[in-house]
């Protein structure tokens, strides 16, 4: 069978989720695998979110916030970009590929930039194939 | 009549454990004397020459108190563990490694052959050329010999059997043991099953006594041999990585009146499922800079993340092995 990923996005409320509903209103194709969370601001992502998303069974996470400077808690977004690279170093030493997780900044008037988005990250997870993390775990006694 | 309490039936028993906690126990020092007037030790195998059999031979519950220390990494140690479990009517996993997996659980970042090829082939000390393997089984002509099966994974104590308490630490401070243990001969109202017992519920920060300002940001991790400590300002705050913002409290911070970092052996707080993401947190909020590039040079300064933050909770964490 075709493996079609599953995606976590995870937007914060005032610009990505806004700029993804944007891409729904002006009725943009995209592709289908993406399970969009919204959040009050991406600085609210923990990295319990993005990790629990992995064991669940995510082939690949999407975080979205503001533009930087673009916040409207002023500094969340910086928050989440530190927590992004730190998580990057620390799945990458548990053998999940960096590639399955990623950081893009959509405002609220990027509904084009979020369906280009989604498509190539899907393809760029396609290509990965699934993750092996939730079955890993699940066959640790 | 003259009522005297039956004494209590306590054992204490290592599964993958470095005999600290069981060295613990014997600091208990004079305090023994009421340990051993209030209780009968059955099983130790530190200490005692009770063997296996002897257990097999109890009846169900015949044990009032077990305190395991280790991991369970082995067949042997899950058989014991679950014998154990069946013979005591109070199961404690006691010290880290039972706990979280504890320095033991670190094996999980690698399998069971890298571990053997890098232990029975590559070590510097090792002369193996026809690379000689353990084998769980060996038939030589007076019959068959029979080591445990070394597993893949390192678990705590409660992946395996159900488990009363936790009692933290790498390991645990003797006087939490003893309050422990005499909240239990003196019948006091016991917490409820599944509780951290012997600890306190907040972050380690909470009663550290180094110094603490608002405007902690940094700009380069150091170890801590590359800081000039001052003794009083926080570990964090000098740069140097401590895990006291999502550690338990309780241990009376011995490490850092040593003028060390936390390293997080008594295991999340209370309300943190995972001491790793805590940590990640705790730490993306003090890192000073906005750019991308300059973000991934502050972090390149943390040599081995993964294992600095599950140092004791790896076979606990949320990811409990490398992929
Ligand atoms: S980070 Fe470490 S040194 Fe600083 S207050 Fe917390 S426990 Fe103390
Ligand atoms: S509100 Fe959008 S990132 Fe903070």
């Amino acid at each position: 069978m075709e493996f079609r990923p599953q995606i976590i996005a995870f937007l914060c409320n005032w610009c990505s989720y806004t700029g993804a509903d944007l891409a729904g209103t002006q009725r943009m194709k995209y592709q289908p695998n993406v399970r969009a969370i919204r959040v009050m601001c991406s600085g609210r992502i923990e990295p319990t979110f993005v990790l629990r998303a992995f064991i669940r069974g995510a082939d690949g996470v999407l975080v979205c916030g503001c533009h930087p400077g673009d916040c409207h808690y002023q500094e969340g977004n910086y928050r989440c970009l530190r927590r992004y690279h730190l998580l990057q170093k620390y799945i990458q030493q548990m053998g999940i590929e960096q590639e399955r997780l990623k950081l893009e900044w959509i405002s609220a008037s990027e509904g084009k930039q979020f369906a280009e988005l989604v498509n190539s990250f899907t393809e760029t997870i396609t290509e990965l194939g699934p993750c092996r993390l939730k079955q890993v775990m699940e066959e640790l006694t | 009549m003259n009522e005297q309490k039956p004494k209590l039936k306590l054992a204490v028993y290592w599964g993958a454990a470095c005999g600290g906690c069981c060295v613990s126990v014997l600091d208990v020092h004079e305090k023994l004397f009421d340990v051993v007037a209030a209780a009968d030790l059955v099983f130790w195998p530190v200490a005692l020459d009770t063997k296996y059999q002897d257990v097999e031979e109890m009846h169900d519950g015949f044990i009032d108190l077990t305190l395991f220390n280790g991991a369970v990494r082995n067949s042997e140690n899950e058989h014991i563990a679950k014998l154990l479990r069946k013979k005591s009517k109070i199961l404690v996993a006691y010290g880290s490694c039972s706990h979280l997996g504890g320095i033991p659980g670190m094996a999980n970042f690698f399998t069971k052959e890298e571990i053997f090829r890098r232990v029975y082939e590559e070590s510097e000390s090792t002369i193996n050329p026809e690379k000689i393997k353990p084998q769980p089984e060996y038939k030589v002509t007076e019959g068959t010999l029979e080591i445990p099966v070394f597993y893949n994974d390192v678990r705590p104590l409660d992946k395996v059997v159900d488990v009363d308490y936790y009692l933290p630490g790498c390991p645990p401070q003797t006087e939490r043991l003893v309050e422990v243990f005499m909240a239990i001969v003196t019948g006091a109202q016991l917490p409820p099953k599944g509780s951290v017992v012997g600890a306190g519920s907040k972050a380690q920060c909470e009663e550290c006594t180094r110094t603490k300002t608002d405007n902690k940001l940094i700009k380069k991790f150091k170890r801590p041999w590359e800081i000039y400590d001052d003794g009083v300002t926080c570990f964090m705050e000098q740069g140097v990585i401590c895990m006291g913002p999502a550690t338990r409290s309780g241990c009376g911070h011995r490490c850092i009146k040593g003028n060390a970092p936390c390293r997080g052996c008594y295991g999340p707080t209370a309300d943190v499922t995972d001491t790793g993401a805590k940590i990640m947190s705790a730490i993306a909020s003090i890192i000073d800079s906005k750019e991308p590039a300059e973000i991934e040079a502050i972090i390149e300064d943390i040599v081995d993340p993964a294992g600095t933050f599950y140092r004791f909770s790896l076979p606990s964490a949320m990811i409990r092995r490398r992929l």
